[in-house]
């Protein structure tokens, strides 16, 4: 754990030396440095920290931390210095100190034959440690400062912590002053004088950070065993702990809603395509869960044809995925459906035939194995709000885009021709054939469209799961509720309905189990629509008379 | 001319090809019978015992289809979550034949069956409780896909969901059921389901003569089956519910709560299948919650359509040709057998709208040329 932590630090830290690499007016006073790092007196290696220590260059803090993690090598015969990175057991990466160019790839051998490694004992390492400290502490950056005080966190060395308590006085970012001050009480809460405990727990009320209820928790029992029950401290620290789980609660809270936003929008950009067919034909298309998959599979061949670009992979992949989905659709309206014009029962069953032949195909194709699809890099991870509440970068994006989606649907219906003639065909068809809308066009197009808008929702769809071919039919059952529940040729009322479905169901979740929760909902849409048997946007008045 | 027929007789004097059907069989019950039981193991027209069941799982279907067929051909509701009255029949029939295991199960324990054990259960759950008696148990068959029908359409039909929704939340039912049926703590054994039977009232489930005698209860249930729902159609109650079929507004504007008739027939259809089901468990001798997955009950629309929806026996022949079928393929090529299913769907409904049946019976007009023939049928139709 501790190791993951350096290499963490480390990494930033490189990042940042990088950007600051240019500047080489300052290298001078490091390469004279680095004379009495190569002796292999450890006296002299000491003053050679100090100097680089002091020497103010930005360059010190990555050449200690690799000295400090035995990275730090030097040339045999020209004594400069490097910096090795094991990438496997067997291949060593070797990059320039003070550039961070990548110089070549080595075997162990090899890397012992040419280079030595700059030797460190233990009285080096807590020199260096504390030198660290004190540079990163006082680092102009801010997040390395900020990384720098949560590793002592992690670890509560009393030297760094002391060196905190100097640095708070110095701090101005009132971020950074937090967790310092959050650092210091944790430390204090073991304290053995009474007084600063106290203070300590009081500090500690409310805060996030695990370590802050880890210690609180460690009180409560020992303190408990001390001095029984109503001990000043321990109803500081019951009310601490109160505290800090009201707050958690709260967070906990708004990450459930988060994670039900992000379920809506992929039941939205489900359902939305559903919603649409359904209102303008009055059909249901059971293959509507295949085109989520076949828009997924897209991204999945998109990403092969592609494999060194996977970064913009998905702007291929959406627009291709409208295509590919949004052609089937066409395809299926035309070969299938229109001929079965006025009865959606049979319309049902066609299309259900149809989803399994596209299973049955996509396995045949693909292999009935789960494919993965690469995440691109500025999609992964996650946005850490604070310790407790971190959202997802991707699942951030889908929510966005379901919006978007859903207001370009809205502009579509709204401002376009092809708009008007889709809302009037499904108020009333008859009447709108009447005005010369060629109703088979609109029909094929608003197919087309449904399947299109469902391929997208594929695309967002594979960048959360696995992709396989049973991947549209965990999907169809939820987005038909949606449809149900929320009403048919309103989108809205299929926006509200995938949310309220999406939040409804991760509330229920850690209640009583993913399972039951879905019951619960199927059974709550079962009696809802008994009151309202077309939906919470049903249109109104003679429309409704379809 | 108001001289006495027999009961039978009158529920099959109009219909041509329920005759057909009941001959065949008779037929059927008679030739298996003599052909497992009297002909000798080494002639060739010896019917294997497994090919036994197997013909008296087809029956089950086929009653299944029936009842099916009462539902979506004569009611007009297209049921996508018939199975889970197939399925809750076959449940309850599974309770029982876990409870006759008694303490032979793997585990030997004197009350509880091998999956409670496993599970740490202590006590017997209370829904349990009862069903060591094959009269309870055959109550249960009928009172809970019964009940379970009643409650459902009792709140569809009432708040007048129709059409698609109501196919849709009809598949959501099963699926619904499905999702609690796999749970473990439900204490219907999880996604194992119900299995390991030993004997049916006192009788080895694994010999021969009692799977016989399993294939001829199916055989019967289902002539009998047929029987109800011939004579629910022919009554005036089929009258009305053929109309409420075709246009359920002019029944309600005539003064009729269709609402009821609706659920009369729902809760029969249900009891039906119930019976399917409990007749299907002892003979595959499994159960388990895939029975209750939404293609499942869509398959056995397809069944239907196959057939020829709206003619009973159509139901029946649809299931055994498709199951057939089905046995077929999923032995010689697995992949395959998907693309068949998913083409005749497709192609049944472009192509075949009255199934079997209606081909059949267009064809037979075409030979006739006559213009009395074949108008009726078409009627008949919407």
């Amino acid at each position: 754990m501790k190791r993951i932590l350096v290499l963490v630090v480390f990494a930033s830290i490189i990042l940042h030396g990088l950007h600051a690499a240019d500047d080489a007016g300052l290298d001078d006073s490091l390469q004279s440095s680095f004379g009495l790092l190569v002796s292999k007196s450890f006296s002299d290696k000491a003053a050679a920290i100090r100097d680089i220590a002091a020497s103010g260059n930005p360059h010190s803090i990555r050449v200690l931390s690799s000295l400090l993690d035995g990275n730090l090598y030097f040339h045999k015969k020209n004594q400069s210095m490097i910096l090795v990175s094991a990438t496997t057991t067997k291949e060593y990466e070797i990059f320039d100190l003070l550039t961070g160019k990548l110089i070549e790839t080595r075997s162990k051998k090899e890397l012992r034959k040419r280079y030595k490694k700059v030797v460190i004992n233990n009285k080096l390492r807590g020199l260096l440690n504390e030198k660290l400290a004190t540079l990163t502490i006082f680092s102009e950056d801010k997040s390395t400062r900020l990384t720098s005080v949560r590793n002592i966190l992690k670890t509560l060395n009393p030297s760094a912590v002391k060196l905190l308590r100097d640095a708070i006085t110095q701090e101005t970012d009132q971020d950074v002053k937090e967790l310092m001050r959050i650092c210091i009480a944790v430390f204090d809460a073991r304290s053995e004088i009474p007084e600063i405990q106290l203070a300590a727990i009081n500090t500690l009320s409310g805060s996030l950070y695990p370590e802050a209820r880890t210690v609180l928790e460690q009180l409560k029992t020992t303190q408990f065993d001390r001095t029984g029950a109503d001990s000043p401290l321990l109803q500081a620290v019951n009310s601490s702990l109160q505290a800090i789980e009201l707050k958690a609660g709260v967070y906990k809270q708004v990450e459930n809603i988060f994670f039900g936003l992000s379920l809506g929008s992929v039941l939205l950009l489900a359902a939305v395509g559903l919603a649409i067919t359904f209102g303008v034909m009055g059909v249901i298309n059971m293959a509507h869960g295949e085109m989520l998959m076949l828009g997924a599979y897209t991204t999945f061949v998109v990403q092969q044809l592609m494999p060194n670009s996977i970064e913009y992979s998905l702007f291929v992949a959406i627009p291709a995925a409208f295509v590919v989905t949004g052609l089937a659709g066409i395809g299926i309206e035309r070969g299938i459906i229109r001929y079965l014009y006025g009865r959606p029962l049979e319309t049902l069953l066609a299309t259900f035939g149809l989803s399994l032949v596209l299973q049955q195909l996509v396995r045949s194709v693909f292999s009935p194995l789960n494919r993965s699809v690469v995440t691109p890099q500025w999609m992964s991870g996650s946005f850490e709000f604070n310790p407790v509440l971190s959202l997802t970068y991707n699942r951030m994006y889908i929510v966005v885009f379901a919006l978007l989606v859903l207001f370009g649907l809205l502009w579509l219906l709204k401002k376009t021709s092809f708009g008007l003639q889709l809302r009037a065909v499904t108020q009333n068809r008859v009447m709108a054939k009447a005005m010369g809308i060629r109703t088979d066009r609109v029909d094929a197009l608003a197919f087309g469209l449904g399947s299109g808008i469902a391929g997208i929702g594929g695309v967002a769809l594979s960048q959360l799961t696995n992709v396989g071919p049973n991947l549209g039919q965990a999907y169809i059952v939820d987005s038909f509720m949606v449809v149900v529940f929320g009403g048919v040729g309103n989108l809205w009322g299929t926006f509200f309905g995938a949310m309220i479905l999406g939040i409804a169901n991760k509330f229920l979740e850690p209640v009583m189990g993913a399972v039951f929760a879905k019951i619960l909902v199927l059974v709550f849409i079962i009696l809802f629509i008994q009151k309202y048997p077309r939906g919470m946007f049903a249109l109104k008045g003679r429309a409704a008379e379809g | 001319m108001m001289k006495y027929k027999p009961f039978i007789f009158r529920l099959l004097e109009t219909d041509q090809g329920g005759r057909y059907f009941m001959s065949i069989l008779l037929a059927l019950i008679v030739l298996v019978l003599v052909c497992n039981l009297v002909v000798p193991e080494s002639s060739s027209f010896h019917i294997p015992t497994y090919a036994v069941t197997l013909i008296g799982k087809y029956l089950t279907y086929a009653l299944l289809a029936i009842s099916l067929d009462l539902v979506w051909g004569y009611l007009g509701i297209l049921s996508l979550g018939h199975g889970a009255f197939f399925g809750l029949g076959g449940y309850a029939m599974g309770m029982y034949l876990m409870r006759q295991i008694g303490d032979r199960g793997v585990y030997g324990h004197p009350v509880l069956p091998d999956f409670m054990v496993f599970l740490d259960y202590e006590v017997l759950p209370w829904f349990w409780y009862g069903f060591d008696h094959f009269w309870f148990a055959v109550l249960m068959v009928l009172l809970v896909p019964g009940m379970l029908a009643f409650v459902f359409g009792w709140l569809a039909f009432r708040s007048r969901v129709t059409g698609v929704y109501l196919s849709i939340i009809t598949q959501a039912l099963t699926y619904a059921l499905m999702l609690a049926f796999f749970q473990n703590n439900l204490g219907f054994g999880g996604n194992n389901g119900l299995t390991d039977f030993k004997d049916i009232l006192g009788f080895d489930l694994r010999s021969d003569k009692t799977r016989v005698a399993l294939f001829v209860c199916s055989a019967l249930a289902l002539l009998l089956g047929y029987l109800a729902c011939r004579f629910i159609v022919l009554s005036r109650l089929g009258s009305l519910i053929m109309a409420i079929r075709d246009s359920e507004g002019r029944v309600r504007a005539l003064g009729y709560r269709d609402e009821y008739y609706k659920l009369f027939v729902f809760v029969v259809a249900a009891m039906l299948a119930g019976i399917a089901g409990a007749l299907y468990v002892p003979q595959v001798g499994i159960i388990n919650p895939g029975e209750f997955s939404p293609i499942n009950s869509i398959e056995m629309v397809i069944w239907v359509a196959m057939g020829g929806r709206g003619t009973l026996y159509g139901a029946a022949l649809g299931a055994v040709a498709v199951n057939f079928a089905k046995t077929y393929f999923t032995a010689v090529a697995p992949e395959v057998w998907l693309f068949i299913l998913g083409g005749l769907f497709v192609g049944v409904t472009l192509f075949l709208p009255r199934g079997i049946v209606g081909a059949v019976q267009n064809i037979r007009g075409m030979y006739r040329n006559s213009s009395e023939a074949g108008i009726s049928q078409e009627a008949a139709r919407k």
